[in-house]
This record gives structure tokens, sequence and C-alpha cells, in this order.
């Protein structure tokens, strides 16, 4: 086919948007996600800026600029400072470091040592990203310029190639081989379900000619799960230009990006960065000078996790409450507003314009035999490092916790790993080597989901995150389907029962019975799943049930109900300050004889516990 | 149609409804924008967006208002206290967190806001800052890294600043 004559000059506009970084001088990059805003990241900023305009010591040839970045995905360690030029990156900045960093490194070229990562393993400072295992161990291409431009600035998209993918899909103009392409790349569904994105293009290819759309899913509700929130705030040009491309695959003229409301920074760089790509002619009407056409809204989300599943996604576009429907008919025949439809997750979306450029043999030979590509997982719990990765498909759960996460916190014991938030399972030890990917996962009874990695160490109650991913998917259940509106609510009762030492054996069966039931009765994702997280303690963990059952006690000292409070009468030499700090009047005995505490009246406060001096009162 | 009479201001309802076409596409992000202005959705604007917007009825109106999380059907304190309730946050102490909010700040039973109306409580299922875990939202500023004690500290610090 004969290619387009496009009337913008993308290498052009490179070479501008490069310069201008050029000009920029030594480039201090300061993350200004979420995260670290709240830990004061624009009061660094502005420091820097400061310290940066004020001194003429800095001659032209050694200017520098302060650039506020998207997250760099180490948010336990933020405000996180990378300053490239000088190999440096520093962590747990404060306004009041500022300034020893700009005079001892920046002027004086004398690290600041104090500042350095400090490796948990080692307990050595480490320089740079290369050598912070968090970093060296991932392999980012979803990510890979977050946090390393400026997400508020479209020239420094365009200097890392932004819209290049597109400019040469506009230019060949065959959207059957941009199919082809991500087809052949091997890419499936980031949000969870892992179906297979080239086939869905494909299908909704199929009813070109009328109006159709494309939907960016960036409903993010999984709890524990951040990817989507951190490319949309600190790489939003790529997800705009991986939605054009799909756009212009599909032939959809028009798409939404719908984001959760509880995530304002992103939707404010999202409206941003279209304004600004509208007015580079990026998106629009006729761009680059082609025939293709495409306006971008964002919607809102109001706060419901069901939404995230794509039909109720198009009925909350719609303004409606957002409830899934039975499909077929697939949204790539009806979909919103009754019109074809391709709706992709944000992540699967941003992998699209570096398929184009690198081409599918490069994404494809990244990944196991059925999962292509790398995967972001927010690594969050009982490790040391804590924050948003990007591995390679495949990669085993022990190189994710003990390599990147740095093993765990505080030196607890592992315990489990929670896979894909409620609709996922928790993982073992015997896990830990197996690599990961969509397929594994399922038949170790977990699932990749949108990729929520929590670690649990010994510390943390199996039957009690049950029970909280139970009581989120109660509340969160839509109510159209009764197996999962009244199951999941009597799950939950069951679990809440066994945390509170009340529960029998039968409820174990009676708990798998209705996992049954709303596994089966279900028509979406959410009640499909649901039980997921019960299903998979009860296979791995299911003595620590039963201690809940039998033995009334909580291995991991976590269910209040289940605590005793005891007072050790060999240690007890009768003050009688426990008795009279007890708020309730359960603990009984006379002066300089040992105590006792009354279990049927102790609230299990820890008054007294607080108040023995002689440390006598334990809790068991 | 009879006239609603009531204490609210429909002009500001109005502008919202013209300023999104009268869409009933557009409905919730109305909402939004009503509740940004009431700061939660009293009962006579969700009657009066029902009547507006063609196709639409108070009914379906107030089942989508009470269908999404984000909208609230009773006022909201001054300052809104979002305590993450995450799984990061779950696992790394949200709940005594939470706990020490209400002891804190005690509610009449099933309320959650404060007599005085200078706070309103609630749990949120996660905000994405998982890496600063267990986190408080308190008026969109982020509190990370949250113990009873620090969130205690918290309150008292705008306690204070409102003369309490």
């Amino acid at each position: 086919m004969e290619k387009t004559a496009l009337n913008t000059d993308i290498k052009k506009e490179q070479d501008k948007a490069q310069e201008l970084i050029k000009k920029q001088g030594l480039r201090v990059l300061v993350c200004a996600g979420t995260g670290c805003v709240a830990n004061g990241s624009m009061q660094v900023i502005e420091k820097f800026r400061e310290l940066g305009a004020d001194v003429a010591v800095l001659s032209e040839q050694d200017k520098m600029t302060t650039v506020p970045t998207g997250c760099h995905g180490f948010c336990e360690q933020g405000v996180l400072v990378t300053i490239p030029d000088l190999k440096v990156t520093y962590v747990k900045v404060k306004v009041s470091d500022v300034e020893e960093i700009f005079e001892s490194h920046i002027k004086g070229g004398k690290p600041v040592e104090r500042l350095l990562y400090v490796d948990p393993m080692t307990h050595n400072h480490v320089m740079d990203d290369e050598h912070i295992n968090f970093y060296a161990k991932q392999t980012r291409t979803a990510l890979k310029n977050c946090g390393n431009i400026d997400a508020e600035s479209i020239d420094e998209a365009i200097a890392v190639r932004g819209y290049e993918a597109l400019y040469n899909v506009l230019e060949e103009n065959d959207p059957d081989k941009v199919i082809e392409t991500i087809e052949k790349s091997g890419l499936r569904g980031r949000g969870g379900g892992g179906f297979p994105t080239g086939r869905k293009w494909r299908f909704t290819a199929a009813n070109k000619g009328g109006k159709s759309y494309v939907v960016c899913n960036g409903d993010e509700g999984d709890p524990g799960a951040f990817m989507d929130r951190s490319v949309m705030e600190g790489d939003p040009h790529k997800l705009l230009e991986g939605i054009a491309i799909a756009a212009f695959a599909v032939g959809a003229d028009e798409a939404y990006i719908y984001v959760r409301a509880e995530y304002p920074l992103a939707i404010k760089r999202l409206r941003k960065a279209i304004k600004d790509a509208e007015e580079r002619n990026f998106l629009g009407n006729n761009i680059m000078g082609t025939n293709f056409n495409l306006t971008i809204h964002i919607r809102e989300g109001a706060g419901a996790f069901v939404c995230g599943e794509e039909t109720a996604l198009m009925a909350s576009i719609e303004g409606e409450r957002g409830m899934p429907r039975p499909k077929p008919p697939f949204p790539a025949n009806k979909g919103l507003f009754g019109r074809p439809t391709l709706i992709n997750n944000v992540e699967t979306l941003a992998n699209v314009p570096v398929i184009i450029l690198n081409g599918a043999d490069w994404f494809n030979k990244m990944g196991t035999e059925t999962s292509k590509g790398t995967k972001t997982f927010a690594l969050t719990g009982e490790v040391n490092n804590t924050g948003l990765i990007e591995v390679p498909m495949g990669t085993t759960l022990r190189q994710i916790i003990f390599d990147i996460g740095g093993g765990m916190r505080e030196g607890k014991k592992f315990k489990a790993v929670q896979i894909g938030g409620p609709s996922g399972g928790c993982l073992t030890e015997e896990h830990l080597d197996i690599p990961m990917d969509y397929d594994n996962l399922i038949k170790a009874g977990a699932m990749v989901g949108s990729g929520g990695l929590v670690v649990m160490s010994d510390k943390t109650c199996i039957v009690e995150v049950a029970r909280f991913f139970m009581n989120f998917t109660t509340n969160e259940s839509c109510g159209k389907c009764v197996p999962c509106r009244e199951g999941t609510k009597n799950m939950l009762a069951i679990l809440q029962k066994i945390v509170k030492g009340n529960g029998t054996m039968e409820d174990l069966d009676k708990l798998e019975e209705l996992a049954e039931v709303v596994k089966a009765g279900s028509l979406c994702g959410l009640g499909k799943t649901a039980p997921n997280p019960v299903l998979s303690t009860l296979k791995y963990f299911k003595d620590e049930y039963i201690a809940h059952i039998k033995d009334k006690k909580c291995p991991a000292g976590v269910c209040k109900a289940l605590k005793r409070i005891v007072i050790k009468e060999e240690i007890c030499k009768g003050c009688t300050k426990c008795a009279r700090n007890c708020p309730v009047g359960a603990i009984e005995g006379t002066v300089k004889n040992p105590h006792k505490i009354d279990q049927s009246k102790c609230i299990k406060c820890g008054a007294c516990l607080n108040a023995c001096p002689f440390k006598a009162i334990v809790s068991e | 149609m009879t006239e609603l009479k009531s204490s609210i201001d429909f002009t500001k309802i109005d502008k919202i409804l013209s300023d999104y076409g009268y869409e009933k596409t557009n409905l919730i992000t109305v909402l939004q924008k009503v509740q940004e202005v009431y700061k939660f959705l009293p009962e006579d604007a969700i009657t009066y967006i029902g009547d507006k917007i063609e196709g639409l009825s108070p009914a379906t109106v107030l089942g989508v208002a009470t269908f999404y999380a984000q909208f609230s059907l009773e006022p909201k304190g001054k300052y809104e206290i979002k305590v993450c309730d995450g799984t990061a946050c779950h696992v790394r102490g949200s709940l005594p967190v939470l706990e020490a909010i209400k002891e804190k700040l005690p509610m009449e039973n099933g309320k959650m806001t404060t007599k005085d109306g200078l706070f309103s409580v609630e749990t949120v299922s996660c905000l994405g800052a998982c890496g600063l875990a267990p986190v408080v939202v308190i008026n969109e500023k982020v509190y990370p890294q949250m113990t009873p004690e620090a969130i205690t500290l918290i309150i008292d610090t705008l306690m204070k600043e409102e003369g309490r």
C-alpha cells in the first residue's frame, strides 16, 4: 500500500524536543507522583528551582533544570530525586536536604552519602538506579518513561519517541497491518482477563463502517494495585498514543477514558495531555494531515468496583447504574451506545506504541510460551521495597519478593502472597519458584488479575485476609445476580463468625458449598471470582481456619476476639495496679496475692498490660 | 408540574445542567458537580435533576446516586477524612488508625459526620498510594504511613485551628 504524506515531520519534532531538553542543562528529576507529593515533593521542587535560578555561578553550559516527573514506582522511599548526569538517585529527600544536595553534589561534585539508598540485605549505600536492586532487576516497557520525563510536557514525551508509532501507523495507512502486528506480538489484556488483544481488535474492526468507539478502562479498583494510575500520571501521552493507534486500527473516531475519581492527579494530567496533543494535531480532526479524526473524552468514575467489568463500565459511561449485562452481545458488536466498541485496559494500551516501534518479534521474545511481554505488579505488604515494578512474564515470585522486594520487612517470616486482589488467591512458599504468567497462576488457584501483589508474613492472619476480601466483594457486589449478592453476604457472615471464635467445622463445608454456588451463578467476573480468596486460603491454610475454630486461637495473633490477656501467677506480686486500671472490673484478687482476669468480662483493651510494673500480664 | 419549594438555590443546578446539555448520559458528571457545590446530594436536588433531564425520573437519579460510593445523601463534614482500607493499608494496620479516629471523634450510631459538622469519616477501598500504607486523606491532602498516634495529633491540630 502506498504511504500517505503527512503534514507533520515527526523526526523534526523529535530533534526540536531533544534540543529543548539539551538546553535544560543538568536535569534534576523529582518524582511528582501521588506518593511523593504526599511526602512533600512539590516543596522539594520549589527549593531546587529557587537554588538553580538564583545562582549565577552556574554558567550557561552547566545550567540546571528541575523536572517534576511521574511516579518512579519506589513510593516508599519518596521523595525520590534522580540526577541522571551525575548517576545518582537520592531517596527520602526533604526540603531541608535540598541545599546540601545542591551545594555538595551539584556544585561541589561530592555525593551526599546519607541520602543514598541503603540496600536492606547488604546495608551498603547505593548510588544509582542501575545498582538499586529494586530497579536493576526490572524490565520496563510500559513504565519506561515514568519517572524520566516531565509528565506534563508534550515536548518531553516527543523527545523520547512519543507519537512516532502513531506517525508510522498513519503513514503506512494500513489498519489491518496494525492489528496483525498486535496479534503477532502475543499481547494479552493486562486488566486481568488476559484475552488476546489483537483478537479483540480484529473482532471490533470487523464491524467497521458506522460509528464505533474505543474505551480505555482506567477504573483501577483492585485494592492494592496502582499501575494504571502511574501510567496515567507519569506518561499520559503514551496512553493517548496507544488509544489513537487502537482507534485507527478498528476505525473509531471517538474514545473515552474512564478514570476513577480517586485519582485526581491522573485526571488532571490526562486533561492537559489531551489539550496539548490536540494543539499539535496529534489528536482531533485530520490528525497529522490525514483523514483520521479522534476525539478523546474523560469520564470520572464515581466509586464502584464493578465498573471495572466492561459492560458495567459502559453502562456507567452512559450515565446509568454500573451493572453488568450478559454477553453476548460482546462490546465488539454492540457496546457503548449500542455501537461496536473496543475496550482495553490502560496498561494494555500503553504497551501498543512500544510494540509498533520495536516490532512484534521484539515483544514476543519476552515472557513465556503463552504470556508475552512484561507485566507490571504493585508490590506491597510486608516487604522491604514496596512499589511498582515491571518484569518479564515468567519471572518467579522469589525473584520479585526477595530480589526486587529486598526480602521480608523487619526480618519477618514469609507466609503467603496474595495475587490479583479480590479476584485472586493466596500462594505459599511452594509456589515461589513457578514462572508467573496467566496460565500458571490460574493453575495454582490465583490469577494475574490487575497485578496486585500483597506479601504477608507470619504476623498476618490468613482468615482475616479472606474476611477482608469477602467484605470488599460483598460491599461491591452490584446486586444484580442473587447468588453473588446473597452468597457473598453469607460467606462473609461465616468468616466473621470464625474470626470471632464462634465458627464450627461444618461452617468450612458450607463456605466451600457457597463458593461453588456464587461462582456458578454470577454473570460477571466480580461474582465468578469473588470466592477465590476463600477457596485458595482454604486450600493452603486450612490448619489456620481450624485453629480459629477448634483451638479458638489466631496463630498470627491478629484476631482481637481470640486474644486472651492473662496474668502469670508466678510473676504477679499482687500490687493491685491492674485491677485499679481495668475499666470493666474484670480483674479480681487481694493485695499481695496473684490476681486473675475474668475472661467473660475482659474487653481486651490492654490497659492492665500497660499498667503492670512487673510484666506479669501477657496477651496470647 | 408543581413548582418545588426548597431551601436550595436551583440556579446553581440549572447552570450545571445546561453546561452538560441536559443530557441523560452526563448524569454522573452532573451529580459530581452538584455534590461539589453542596458537599452532598440534597434530596431536593435529586428530584429536581430527575424532573429536568428528559428521559429520567427522580427515582432513576436516586438509583444512580445510591449506586456509587462517591455520592453521599447526607452532609459531609468540613474535613472529609478518608481512611484507605485497601489491601496494602489493611495489612499494614489501617483498622487501628480508623479506631483511633472513631475514638477521637465520637459519632451517633450509623452517622458518618460529627454533630458539629466539622468532620466526616469514611473508609475507601484503595487510593493507589499503596507504597505509603496505611494512608489517610483529609480534604485531598494525603497523609502517609499513619499510626493511631499520628492521626490523633493531626485531628488535634485541625481542631485547634477551628478553635475547639
